[in-house]
């Protein structure tokens, strides 16, 4: 063996030997790049998330805070001059005293609630601030109000008492506080003249305007008059409405329809018609489907603008392709041999499915239904179609009533001319939505998971 | 496996959503409860404090649903007919036009009230960190129009334009066709300037024709103007004043003929480039939809759109009582502007 290797077929043996090795150095090369850019790709694919997650929260989490501040009220009976609520008459008819009991509430509106605002505002300041009343009233959100008025309209008898209330900082005050603002800029440039600027100073420093959790940005709606007090509430709620319309039809319809053609319906050009349709359906834009729910929903059926039943119905026209694409493959996966058993021992071609497929595939048919709410939730082009881009100050109390969506308000507060305060709101609102989804998404998962050990 | 849970349940709801399909229909013919808006995204803010704070003094009727699209926008929705799937109120930043009363009339919407509810300017403005600019009509129509005199280059600085002017990049972003506010800066502006440069209009609307290389349309609202101008630092934007009071601490106004627009300079009239906002009624749903009557006249009260009201201190500047005076009983006595 030690023979200097003349032997023509050891030659032979170690050139194949260095020729295998280097083509092994050279795919192991391959791999190492490919691993190398697949890492690469994965980190900057993983980067990015990082860069927009930390934007978006970065910017949107101060938000939830804002300023306020307790303010001892005084119910001066100087200013709130009311008379007694009205007492039904005998004589009276039930629409009359309504009327009456109406007008009661409108003199409270009327009441000059500002002063008493400005009055608490500067019992609450350091001792020495002063400013005239217009640079006072800055400095709280004007909704301050009508929270009074709605404090005196339930318990007549605080007038003549003082009693701490809880007022929003206005948004301006709230930016100047948070240190939004270029304190530099020249008076002109600044929103809040000098006395209010100098009174917000000297509050804070003092603590009587505080940074505390705004727990009404969940609880409100959407306020213009009252920037400060705006909130989600309505287009929590008008979302919620979108998506159990949404899950209410397009879940049975989906899953029916791809259970009748991936089952039952025979094979001909008719339902290879119907099967290309709905590939195409599933790639339309989503504008396409605002085009048609206007068109449809609302001019034709005459169904109300920006409501929520009709928001719900054509984001159903988008996600149902998705739904039904989905239940096929995952019915598509159900291996034959069930089938054939479950026929074999003579079971009916309904009771083959319903009993013995469909089971198998509800992890994925859940899956599919929940990512395509999820995606819907999310949409927000076809609803700026059909009216829901509209400001609505109200909760809507039925999917038939005005509302927002939460994908729009973002929208909405994004255009919001007080870009120095609806920025973070914009960003908090995202966060909010963002929430939303995730959670979502988890559910399908942990469904997913839950089903699938069943099964 | 026996009775299967989600099957039933699928089917229950199939059964409920035909039910309430069946439901739906009428209810959805039925009138509606709340006043729906439309229009101008100037007007939008302004109409949207009025809508609060008519819900906190009424309440016994909805708050009223405030949407944008445009002055063009809204009018057309406005005029596609009368019933309760068509909107009530029309917001515009400029007068309705014979063409838009022809296509209501058309559809059916002849008693249309005009509810003019103070006014507006519309101001230049760039970016704070750039130089100041001092504008004339003509100034703007050299660097942006299509037609200019014989033999004159199409500037590209300001500088070119007028010495005066810094030597920066022109760039304009207005707003586009949709927006009434483009139709008051054709004609205060553009009109204006072309009178000045070119000694006349022109024929075919001439004046009109701007530039495609350095004027970008805006059809959003104004908040897309000012990411404009973050975008592309050189831009000088088209805003209303009352935007542009919200955001004075990033934006430089240009003056006007030696104007710098605020409340006071368009009040008295000194600012050119101003205009009236309004909004429109449908007269047929006045007693239909209800609160249309009392929302019209909260909208004209003192509180509201008066001296020192609601709505100055949200940057609109208030007509003199007597005007504001004379609308409200216009639209009371029932004055229609499709006569």
């Amino acid at each position: 063996m030690s023979a200097p290797s003349l032997d023509p077929e050891a030659q032979a043996n170690s050139l194949r030997r260095a020729q295998v090795r280097r083509s092994l150095t050279r795919r192991n090369r391959a791999e190492a790049r490919f691993r190398a850019l697949g890492m690469v790709s994965a980190l900057a694919a993983l980067g990015f998330v990082a860069i927009l997650f930390g934007n978006i929260l970065s910017r949107g989490i101060p938000a939830f805070w804002q300023y306020s501040a307790v303010l001892n009220v005084t119910f001066d009976p100087a200013v709130v001059r009311v008379p007694e609520r009205p007492v039904q008459g005998a004589d009276q008819s039930d629409a009359d005293y309504q009327t009456a009991l109406l007008g009661w509430q409108r003199r409270f509106s009327m009441v000059n609630w500002n002063t008493l605002i400005s009055r608490a505002v500067l019992d609450a300041a350091p001792a020495g601030v002063t400013a005239d009343q217009r640079a006072v009233l800055s400095v709280i959100d004007s909704g301050a109000r009508f929270v009074l008025r709605d404090l005196v309209l339930q318990d007549p008898s605080l007038i003549g008492q003082t009693v701490p209330v809880r007022l929003l900082a206005s948004a301006d005050a709230d930016n100047w506080a948070k240190g939004k603002l270029d304190r530099s800029l020249p008076d002109e440039r600044q929103q809040l003249s000098r006395p209010a600027r100098d009174l917000i100073d000297a509050m804070t420093t003092q603590g009587s305007l505080q940074r505390s959790f705004a727990w009404h940005l969940f609880t409100n709606v959407d306020s213009r008059a009252s920037p400060a007090s705006a909130g989600l509430a309505g287009a929590f709620v008008g979302s919620l409405y979108m998506m159990l319309v949404v899950i209410l039809a397009s879940v049975p319809i989906g899953v029916s329809s791809a259970i009748y053609l991936e089952e039952f319906a025979p094979r001909n050009r008719f339902t290879d018609v119907i099967e290309v349709n709905i590939n195409n359906l599933a790639a339309v834009p989503s504008i396409v489907f605002g085009l048609l729910g206007a068109a449809v929903f609302i001019n034709l059926f005459r169904l109300p603008l920006s409501a929520p039943l009709v928001g719900g119905l054509v984001l159903t026209l988008m996600t149902l392709p998705t739904i039904i694409i989905a239940t096929r493959s995952a019915l598509r996966a159900v291996p034959p041999s069930l089938r054939q058993a479950a026929l074999g021992i003579g079971a009916s071609r309904t009771q083959m499915v319903f009993h013995h497929v469909l089971p198998v595939t509800y992890p994925g048919i859940l899956t599919a239904s929940i990512l395509g709410v999820a995606q819907a939730l999310g949409e927000t082009a076809p609803l700026l179609l059909i009216g829901m881009n509209a400001f609505v100050a109200n909760i809507p109390a039925t999917p038939l009533e005005q509302s927002a969506a939460l994908p729009v308000q973002i929208y909405l507060w994004q255009g919001n001319e007080n870009r120095n305060f609806f920025e973070a709101r914009t960003f908090a609102a995202i966060i909010v939505l963002l929430a939303l989804m995730i959670s979502l998404n988890a559910l399908a998962i942990w469904l997913r998971g839950r089903l699938e050990r069943k099964a | 496996m026996t009775a299967n849970p989600i099957l039933n349940l699928s089917v229950l709801v199939a059964g409920a959503l035909a039910a309430g399909a069946l439901i739906v229909g009428p209810v959805a013919a039925q009138e509606r409860s709340t006043i729906q808006i439309a229009g101008s995204s100037t007007v939008l803010p302004f109409a949207s404090i009025a809508a609060e704070e008519f819900g906190q003094f009424f309440p016994e009727f909805d708050t009223p649903v405030v949407g944008s699209g445009g002055s063009g926008g809204g009018m057309r929705q406005f005029c596609q007919g009368i019933g309760a799937n068509t909107i009530d109120i029309a917001n515009s930043s400029r007068p309705i036009k014979t063409s838009e009363i022809e296509a209501c009339r058309a559809n059916g919407v002849s008693d249309i009230r005009e509810i003019r509810i103070g006014y507006d300017g519309i101001v230049l403005a760039s970016r704070l960190d750039g130089p100041a600019f001092a504008l004339e009509p003509r100034d703007i129509y050299t660097a942006i129009a299509a037609n200019l005199p014989e033999g004159m280059a199409p500037p590209m600085l300001w500088s070119d334009v007028n010495p005066s002017l810094p030597a920066q990049r022109i760039n304009m972003a207005i707003p586009g066709a949709n927006h009434g506010t483009r139709e008051v800066f054709e004609e205060r502006v553009l009109e204006a300037g072309c009178e000045a440069v070119m000694g006349g209009a022109l024929e075919n609307g001439g004046c009109l024709q701007l530039r495609q290389d350095n004027v970008i349309e805006i059809t959003g609202d104004y908040t897309e103007t000012l990411a404009r101008l973050n975008a592309d630092p050189d831009t000088v934007g088209v805003f209303g004043l009352s935007f542009y009071d919200q955001n004075r601490d990033t934006l430089r106004v240009a003056t006007i003929n030696g104007v710098t627009p605020s409340l006071d300079t368009v009040a008295s009239g000194e600012y050119l480039v101003s205009r009236p906002l309004f909004f429109y009624v449908k007269g047929a749903h006045l007693g239909v939809v209800p609160g249309l009557a009392e929302y019209t006249e909260f909208f004209l009260s003192d509180m509201m759109v008066g001296a020192g009201g609601r709505l100055e201190m949200a940057g609109l500047i208030p007509a003199p009582a007597a005007e504001t005076a004379q609308v409200l009983e216009n639209f009371l006595n029932g004055v229609s502007v499709a006569q």
